[in-house]
Order: structure tokens, then sequence, then C-alpha cells
């Protein structure tokens, strides 16, 4: 494009740190208002079936094998961390307790969450950055379509639904892998393995890790397709835009995931002041 | 050299006679009784776009008049397509105003745009044909919302029988065989890209034709027959087409009215950035050499007056 510069720059640490905070400002307000949209699309109408199983199937069917690897990985590693710990308080046995609560409220969705963001995130962000470089998504707004419902809002759904039962199969094998590890190469008694893991895991704590879930799900899917969209031209700006659209979906796990851990922990305690002891 | 394009706000006059007396005749699906019905479909009223600290439009203004063939010429780089994709309303202008039909588009709420926005098709530059469908469902794509949306502008009656023979008739239309109906955008060669690019614009019978760069990147032979599918779409439906170029065989081959555009860095301060608007014959006999230039092959000869 021929171009003109409107005004020169200027370089004073007091602009550049403005222009952080405005940037940053800026982003946060794109953010909320493209969240807004698709919130808006998701009232007004269903996606096509044939899309919307399409998505399912690449979001969820398709992200089982790494989160079972990888949840099968940090329930033995849990298991290895954990039994030296306890083995010289010789209490062995309780080894199951810390490998189950700590897969079910923690572990387990926030694994699930990441490798949702590597696989399916990034790829996401590519996709529309494509379609975004190559004027799909302009057509699809000259032909009289929402770009937002047509493309964001089966993949929110997507993600939304189905990362709850993405942490249920992370939370079982990793509950499996640390129960083989530990009875099998350790030799820790299965027994009393389940009867410690029984009584200090409670319904709420699976309750806390599926409602973090479902929330790290959005947030992924609203990061992703952001990115996506507001992708810059041409490859470098796609590759970009998977980069940023992984990280950023990170740091809002990470940050979802102390708020709510904090805010749902608090909420327990204010309903049910006694504590559970490990012991 | 004739005076830079005049909007019609400023100088309000009837509009030219069309090549096609039954335009305003026509049965417009998305009809609106405020429209003034004399109005140019597409008027840019002192438009200009920024991109960051970048402008690449300044208080550009040119109609569209009904039922002809605008050429927008201009060297890379001048915001060709930036300007068609302001009159498709694509993106904001940073300044000034376009108009569809007499009204402001900025003045339409979302819902009336984009309903509005149906009466525009656009062949974009690359084809922009979606990777994901089959030649068949790129076609159908438009028709498919259409017949979902409801309201004014919905084709809530064609089923999916009806939507067949549509997407047929229009592949039909371009010269392709229905035997393309089930390859992927990826199977086609450039020049076919291009026609279902066509054929899927022409789906919903827009009034208005957008054509950015139709003939980039295909040999002298598919040129032709993209020009001549340029040329043959007016003579079976009541369309004004606007066409952005540099490809100076579809400038002679369908052009019936020329705007050149000049690259904002190179405008004398005032200067209107629409630095010609006439015929092709008018434009030969030019006395600004920025034009003769262009339409003499290239921008050799104004480096070589610069130089």
């Amino acid at each position: 494009m021929a171009t003109i510069p409107i005004s020169p720059p200027s370089w004073s640490p007091i602009h550049r740190l403005g222009g952080v905070v405005l940037s940053a400002v800026e982003s946060i307000g794109d953010i909320a208002l493209f969240s807004l949209g698709v919130l808006h699309q998701l009232v007004l109408g269903r996606p096509r079936r044939r899309v919307m199983l399409e998505t399912m199937y690449t979001v969820g069917v398709g992200s089982i094998p790494v989160v079972v690897v990888t949840g099968v990985f940090i329930g033995m590693v849990l298991a290895v961390q954990g039994y030296s710990s306890f083995h010289h308080l010789g209490m062995e046995t309780r080894i199951g307790s810390v490998i189950n609560a700590s897969l079910v409220k923690e572990l387990g969705p926030v694994l699930a969450a990441t490798m949702l963001a590597g696989r399916v995130g990034s790829s996401m962000a590519a996709e529309l950055g494509t379609m975004r470089v190559t004027e799909q998504i302009d057509a699809i707004l000259a032909l009289g379509a929402n770009p937002i419902r047509q493309l964001v809002v089966p993949r929110f759904l997507a993600c939304f639904l189905l990362i709850p039962v993405l942490t249920i199969v992370a939370d079982t094998v990793g509950i499996i892998g640390g129960w083989v590890f530990s009875t099998q190469a350790l030799d820790v008694n299965s027994h009393f393995y389940w009867a410690h893991s029984r009584s200090f895991v409670t319904a709420f704590d699976v309750t806390t890790g599926l409602i973090k879930s479902v929330f790290f799900g959005g947030a992924i899917a609203l990061v992703s397709c952001y990115h996506g969209f507001h992708c810059q031209a041409g490859a470098k700006g796609v590759g970009r835009a998977a980069t940023v659209s992984f990280v950023t979906s990170f740091v809002a796990i990470l940050a979802l995931d102390f708020f709510l851990g904090l805010l749902l922990d608090t909420g327990y305690r204010m309903a049910y002041p006694a504590p559970t002891s490990l012991l | 050299m004739r005076p830079a394009t005049v909007s019609t706000h400023d100088q309000p006059q009837p509009t030219p006679s069309s090549p096609h007396p039954d335009v305003a005749a026509v049965a417009d699906p998305v009809a609106d009784p405020v429209a003034d019905p004399v109005a140019d479909p597409v008027v840019l009223c002192g438009v200009g776009r920024r991109f960051g600290d970048q402008q690449v439009l300044r208080d550009l203004t040119m109609e569209v008049r009904s039922g002809e063939t605008l050429v927008v010429i201009g060297e890379s780089g001048c915001g060709k397509s930036v300007t068609l994709k302001l009159m498709m309303s694509l993106m904001r202008p940073t300044s000034g105003e376009v108009l569809w039909d007499g009204r402001s588009v900025s003045e339409l709420d979302t819902s009336e745009r984009d309903r509005r926005r149906l009466r525009l098709g656009y062949v974009f530059q690359n084809s922009a044909l979606f990777d994901s469908f089959d030649v068949f469902e790129n076609v159908a794509f438009g028709l498919r919302e259409s017949v979902m949306r409801s309201g004014p502008g919905g084709r809530e009656g064609l089923d999916e029988a009806g939507i067949r023979a549509v997407v047929l008739d229009r592949l039909e239309e371009v010269g392709l065989p229905a035997e393309v109906c089930s390859k992927n955008p990826s199977e086609l060669s450039g020049g076919m890209r291009k026609r279902v690019a066509l054929a899927r614009a022409l789906a919903l019978e827009p009034s208005v034709m957008l054509y950015d760069e139709p003939t980039t990147g295909l040999d002298p032979v598919m040129t032709g027959v993209i020009n001549r599918l340029i040329r043959e779409v007016p003579r079976r439906r009541p369309v004004t087409s606007v066409v952005v170029t540099h490809d100076l065989s579809t400038v002679r081959a369908v052009a019936d009215r020329l705007v050149m555009l000049e690259p904002v860095s190179r405008l004398a301060e005032g200067e209107p950035q629409a630095i010609f608007s006439g015929s092709i014959a008018e434009a030969l006999s030019s006395s600004d050499p920025r034009v003769a230039a262009f339409l003499q092959g290239g921008s050799e000869v104004l480096e070589r007056e610069a130089g």
C-alpha cells in the first residue's frame, strides 16, 4: 500500500509506558467486545449440526490420546515424588489421597486445559488466521453470514462442553497411572491406598475441578479465536497468532485456576467450616 | 483532464441513463422504501482510510452509476482494493461516508447493514473460496444463509432442490460443468477458482458486482475468459459492476467508465485522489501525464520524467 506517515513518533520513556498501557487496555477491551459478540451470537441461534459435530470431533475425540498419555504420566510422576516424602514418615499408604486430590482439583483440569490450548487452541488461531489472511472471513461477511456465528460459536461450544469430559479422562487415567505405579512399582498396599483416597477426596473436589475446566475451555476458545480473527498478514502473522494464542491461553488458565480456586475454597470453608484432615 | 468525480450529494442530478433500462424496475429483495430511487447505488463521499499511522485513502469522492461497468485503475498500492472493501462495508472509513442508494452506511444498524450488503456481490482477489467446503457448498453457502435468515431479504421458500438448481445454473453460467461440484478448492486451477468465486457471488442475485483484481495471476487465455464473463454478467441481468484492476486488457474489455486513483503520497496538497474520471477515449487523450503513463503501459514514463 502506498502510505504516508501521519505524525512523527515520540519515543520518550513516558510515551513508551503510555503506549504499553494503552495497548493493554485496548486489547482487553477488544477481547471483552469479542466475547460479548460471541455470547450475543450464542443467544441468536445454534450453529449448523454438521459443523458442530465436526468441530466437536476435532476438539474432543482428537484430544483424547494426548490427554490420556500426559494424564498417565502425571499420575505416575506424582506417585514417584510423593512416595519419597511419605516413606520417611512411614505413611506410604496415604500417597493415594495426595495423588487423587491433586489430580481432581488441580492437575487434571489444568493438564486437560493446557493440552487443549496447545493442540486445539493454537490450531484454531492458525486456521482462523489463515482464513483472515486469505479473505475467507471477509467472504463470509460478504455472503450475508456472521463470521462469529459461523466460525467462533461452534469452536466455543465444543471447547466449553467437551473440556469437562477431557478433564474426567485426565483425572481417571492419572488416578489409574498413580495407583498402578504405587502398588506395582512402589509396593504400596492397594486396599489402604483407596481407603485413604476415599476419606480425603470429596465430591466437592471433583466438582471444583470440573467447574474450573468449564472456565478454562471458554477462555481457550475465546482467546484463540480472537487472535485468529485479528491475525496480521502473511505466514509470519499466522504463526504469531498461534504462538500468542497458546501463551495467552496458558496464562489465562493459570490465572483463572488461582482465582477460581481461591473463590471456591473460600466458599467451601464458609459452608463447611471443619477442615478435612490428611491424617 | 476531466475534473475529479463529483458526489451526487455535492451536486444532485439525475442518474445517468443506464445500459439496462429495466434496472430500476427489477424487484429488489431488500428494497428500501426510504432509499432514494434515483440515487447512485454506491457513492464514496470524501472517504479517508488510515491503517495505524499510514494514510491509504484521503478525501476520496466517487460515485458508481446505476448499470455501468466502472473500472478503478491505479498502480499497486494506491488503495484500489481498500476502496472496494469500503464500498462493500467490509471495513469502515476513518473519515467521510459511504452511501448505498443514497443512505449513509454508518447510519444503518448492524442487521440492516448486513441485509443490504447482500445487494452487493464481491469477487475477491484470491477468490477466497472456503477451503473446508467443496465447490457446491461454496456456491450454496450464501443461499443456505439466506434460507436460514428469517425476515425480509431471506429466501425462506428455497429448499435443497432449489439450492441445487441455483448452484448448477450459476456454475453453468460461468462455464463450469456439474462435475466440479464435488471438488475441493485446492483441486482447482486459478481460473476455475475465479469462476467458482464469481458463481458464488452471483448466486445471491446482487444488483452491484465488485471485482477485486479479477485477472491477477491468470494466463492471457484465462484472462480473456474472465473478462468475457465480467462483460456478460450485466447482459444477463441488471447489474452494476465495479472492477478494480491494473490489467489494461481488462480495462479495454469491460470498462464503460474509468476512475484512476493516485497514491496519497504523491498527491499535492488539496488534490483529489481520483485524478481522472471518464471514458477510455477520454483517458487516452488525457493531458494528465500520469493517466497517459499508466495507460501506455507502465510507470517507467513517470520515472523517466522524475529522473
